[in-house]
């Protein structure tokens, strides 16, 4: 036997081939999935957003490819510049409310919950991530509506004044929950809530226990030991969690239709611009600022440590 | 009789042509048939890098590498002779003991049969007979390193490479491997090549070997010859714990005017010895007792076998030596 | 780094395991209302309890065929993902290569952009390919979201295996042919088969990204969207909910079980 053997067969020509020139094998492994997501999906994508330099003839209704900040400047006038405000606050809104509701769910989950307990947390927030948005959506339109459960509850423990006493708020109440912007509220944060669990809750598993013990023994009490160690350790995850909670709420369309009054949310105003609106330039104007909000805030997030609690 | 592994002016440099990280840097090698091999050295020296060069996994930059006289510069990993036996063991976690030994011969197209009896051949030669069909994460680290080299020698390799094969034993299952590899490769007559930072295992295991520092070989020979006339200050320090003398107290010794080793262990007391210094610290090695002392400000280490009587820190003491015992060394 | 459960505060895990039931109780209120004999408003509670909507489902034509359609899209963009998926993991587990990160980045896109703007823009691809809406274009967009899916759980299993054992094995002669199919393959199924599911899970469920590019199909999500928007049998809207829940619920549970051995437990990439 000597030192070097035959390559026998094709595949050992390939093979030899492929140690010689490595770049090779990651070309063919790379270019199919490269060219559908690189060519056609991000080309796409850059033509739409080319299109919010476009403008819209008024006479004709037809696009006009000329290169013009018009469009825009229609971004600026009041019921467009309204949509955009309503989006970002209940976007903002939405962000809070998550974080308070998951923290309690993540730092149990981190800190305490062990063999048989975490399997449950696990799945009981992995099962809610995955399972069906419009099932979720549905469900709330039920809890939600007028002669549905909250109202029902409510009846019953005579906490009716409280109910009305929200819808009556001004801005933000309705005539019924599943009218309203606290209902709008209360569904967006229940969907987007194990978004916000999951990133809070591998960055606080990351704060090692002798952290805690240390501040104990310096002197801090538990408020203190919460403020100065714990909430800052787990911001990277908060802010992971924000991003999802954020980005996903100024995009979505379908919420609002089905739970909310007839304002007009961001997505929506998409939806129905490059629709039967025909007003792509415009749709385009509109999908841009969610885009450049987010590349701001993923920036900013990535400087502040989020992604290590992706 | 061609070498068994040859370099000839092998490199292998990283990084852009104008300031590349020089893995290996020239490096002469000659490795005989049938010999046990060890390339020692600090981690980063380039020693895993010359072993990884003679299997394939990295192509030399500049220089050839021959294996019993053919150069193998343009042959991939897989049809190389050569297996190796890796610092993690890497053996494959679904399938048993049986198929992972059995996979070299699988892949070249062995019937099942012939391949499992050869197999077991292999298995009972590391008295590893009866786990066939255990699978590796079923168990220890030595039998997991027993079945890693088991894989490696069913396929009559002309050479053998050893990655660091002990470094995660504990001391009595790494002397007790150390012995079983030295009478496995004594009997199979193949040709070891064994990589360790482990200068005790290298001196007891080897039949040759080399010592790399910064990606070039320090120095080349035989256990003996390297403990005691190491050529250079890096290599007397690297290889057993020596004292190494500035040329003025070699010359205060009877030496001339260079630099020098002394080996602790050659020292004694004697109220007549030539290097006179004052006791710092003494220390209780099991075998012995290691005395620190200080003369002409420089540290100087001693090892007195158990039974000596002792001098005490802060004492004046006269040590000495045999006059071979103190090794000239060429260079710095 | 976990503390003692019985340590902790009281409030906390009355807030925590609120909060999970919280997450929980809306879907199984879905279930109720299945039943109910209420036929026009979601009262409760329920007036009466009755059987009659799952054979109403079942007698439905429109339902059969979205649900046949949803079966069919998830299929084909799983397989056309599971492809895709495993090729850019293979690329991206080798060593580093000049714009890895951009890549990652861009395989993300897809779901990390807003449907609305994913949708828009595969829409106006197809339009521009002159590609008719229909199943296949159903498809080509699920699949680009779903690569990402399989994409994490390959990655991941890829840096648990250590890397020598694919250098054990050409050590050992195989070639690179060989190396995939005795080495890499067994160790990357169970990844697999969970992205896979995952995959399943996700397309089947798509609403957003699906409305742009379809023609004049109906999956079930659709299906569902519309009953929403303009409610006929609303009871038999919550049956289908049950079937919508159920096709995405078995997959994930299966792909946990599949993974959960591992660093990398299938669904945590989301």
């Amino acid at each position: 036997m000597t030192a070097i053997l035959p390559a026998k067969s094709l595949a050992d020509r390939l093979t030899t081939l492929f140690w010689r020139k490595p770049k090779l094998l990651l070309a063919l492994l790379i270019t199919p999935p490269l060219l559908w997501l690189g060519v056609i999906y991000l080309g796409s994508l850059a033509a739409l957003l080319l299109q919010s330099f476009y403008s819209i003839d008024e006479f004709s209704g037809m696009v006009v490819r000329e290169f013009t900040l018009k469009t825009y400047g229609e971004l600026l006038r009041p019921q467009n510049y309204d949509i955009i405000l309503r989006t970002l606050t209940m976007s903002a809104a939405v962000t809070i409310g998550s974080v308070i509701l998951a923290f309690p769910i993540a730092y149990y989950a981190a800190r305490y919950a062990r063999g048989r307990w975490k399997a449950v947390f696990y799945l009981g927030i992995m099962l809610p991530l995955w399972s069906s948005y419009l099932v979720k959506v549905y469900a709330w339109k039920l809890i939600l509506a007028k002669e549905g459960i909250i109202t029902w509850a409510a009846t019953k423990t005579h906490t009716n004044f409280l109910l009305d006493a929200a819808l009556a708020l001004p801005g933000i109440g309705g005539n019924s929950l599943s009218t309203s912007y606290i209902g709008m509220f209360l569904v967006f944060t229940y969907v987007w809530l194990p978004f916000m669990i999951l990133p809070m809750q591998a960055s606080l598993e990351r704060v090692p226990t002798s952290m805690l013990e240390a501040s104990q023994d310096l002197g801090a009490t538990r408020a203190q030991t919460f403020r100065t160690v714990i909430v800052p350790l787990a911001l990277p995850g908060i802010i992971a969690g924000s991003i999802f909670t954020f980005s996903l709420t100024m995009g979505d369309y379908i919420i609002p239709q089905i739970v909310g009054n007839s304002a007009n949310f961001i997505g929506m105003a998409v939806y129905q611009l490059q629709g039967t609106a025909g007003n792509t330039p415009l749709a385009a104007a509109f999908a841009v600022i969610p885009i450049v909000i987010m590349l701001i805030y993923l920036s900013l997030a990535k400087r502040a440590g989020a992604f290590d609690a992706l | 009789m061609p070498a068994a592994v040859e370099f000839r002016s092998v490199s292998r440099h990283f990084g852009p042509a104008s300031a590349p990280i020089k893995a290996v840097d020239g490096v002469d090698l000659t490795i005989a048939e049938g010999a046990f091999f060890a390339m020692l050295g600090p981690s980063g020296s380039g020693k895993t890098t010359c072993l990884r060069l003679i299997s394939g996994f990295e192509s030399p930059t500049a220089g050839e590498i021959c294996i019993f006289g053919e150069n193998v510069s343009n042959t991939p990993p897989h049809l190389r002779n050569v297996n190796t036996v890796f610092q993690d063991y890497a053996l494959f976690p679904h399938m048993n003991v049986r198929d992972n030994v059995a996979y070299g011969l699988m892949v070249k197209g062995m019937a099942k049969a012939q391949r499992y009896a050869k197999a077991e051949e292999m298995l009972a030669l590391v008295h590893l007979d009866a786990y066939g069909n255990r699978k590796p994460g079923q168990l220890s680290g030595g039998q997991r390193q027993r079945v890693a080299l088991a894989r490696a020698l069913v396929n009559e390799p002309k050479v053998l490479l050893l990655d660091e094969p002990l470094g995660a034993l504990d001391l009595k299952l790494r002397e007790a491997m150390q012995d079983e590899l030295k009478s496995l490769q004594q009997r199979l007559g193949i040709t070891f090549v064994f990589v360790t930072h482990d200068q005790h295992e290298a001196l007891s295991m080897a039949d040759s070997l080399a010592v790399f520092n910064d990606g070039k070989i320090a120095q080349i020979g035989t256990p003996a010859e390297i403990y005691a006339q190491p050529k250079t200050r890096f290599v007397a320090d690297f290889v057993g714990s020596s004292n190494v003398l500035p040329p003025m107290l070699t010359q205060s010794l009877g030496g001339p005017a260079k630099w020098s080793s002394l080996r602790p262990e050659t020292l004694h007391l004697d109220p007549t010895g030539a290097l006179q210094g004052i006791v710092t610290s003494l220390r209780y090695l099991g075998s012995g007792h290691r005395i620190a002392l200080t003369a002409q400000g420089q540290d100087i280490a001693a090892i007195l076998p158990t039974g000596t009587p002792l001098p005490e820190p802060g004492q004046e003491i006269r040590l000495g030596f045999t006059p071979d015992a103190l090794h000239i060394m060429d260079e710095a | 780094m976990r503390s003692d459960p019985n340590a902790a505060p009281l409030s906390l895990k009355i807030a925590a395991i609120g909060g999970l039931l919280f997450l929980h109780l809306p879907i199984l209120l879905i279930f109720l209302y299945a039943f109910t004999t209420e036929e026009r408003t979601y009262a409760f509670p329920p007036p009466g309890v009755t059987l009659k909507w799952f054979a109403a489902a079942w007698e439905r034509p429109d339902i059969w065929q979205a649900l046949t359609l949803s079966l069919q899209v998830a299929t084909a963009a799983t397989l056309l993902a599971l492809i895709l998926g495993t090729l850019i993991s293979a690329a991206m587990a080798q060593a580093r290569f000049f714009g890895r990160e951009q890549i990652s980045l861009l395989i993300i896109l897809p779901i990390a952009l807003p449907g609305v703007i994913t949708g828009m823009s595969l829409r106006s691809a197809f339009g521009l390919m002159d590609i008719p809406f229909s199943t296949l274009t159903i498809i080509l967009g699920h699949a680009t979201f779903c690569i990402v899916i399989v994409y994490n759980n390959a990655v991941a299993r890829f840096r648990r295996l250590s890397g020598g054992v694919l250098e054990a094995s050409a050590d050992l002669g195989a070639n690179a042919f060989q190396t995939f199919r005795y080495i890499l393959l067994p160790n990357l199924g169970t990844a697999l088969l969970a992205g896979g599911m995952l995959a399943f899970a996700l397309s089947f469920d798509e609403v957003i990204v699906t409305t742009f590019t379809a023609g004049q199909q109906a999956t079930l999500p659709i299906w569902m969207l519309e009953e929403l928007i303009r409610p006929r049998q609303r009871p038999v809207t919550n049956v289908v909910a049950m079937v919508v829940f159920a096709a995405t619920f078995f997959p994930i549970l299966l792909a946990y079980y599949l993974t959960r051995n591992g660093s990398e437990t299938a669904g945590a990439g989301k």
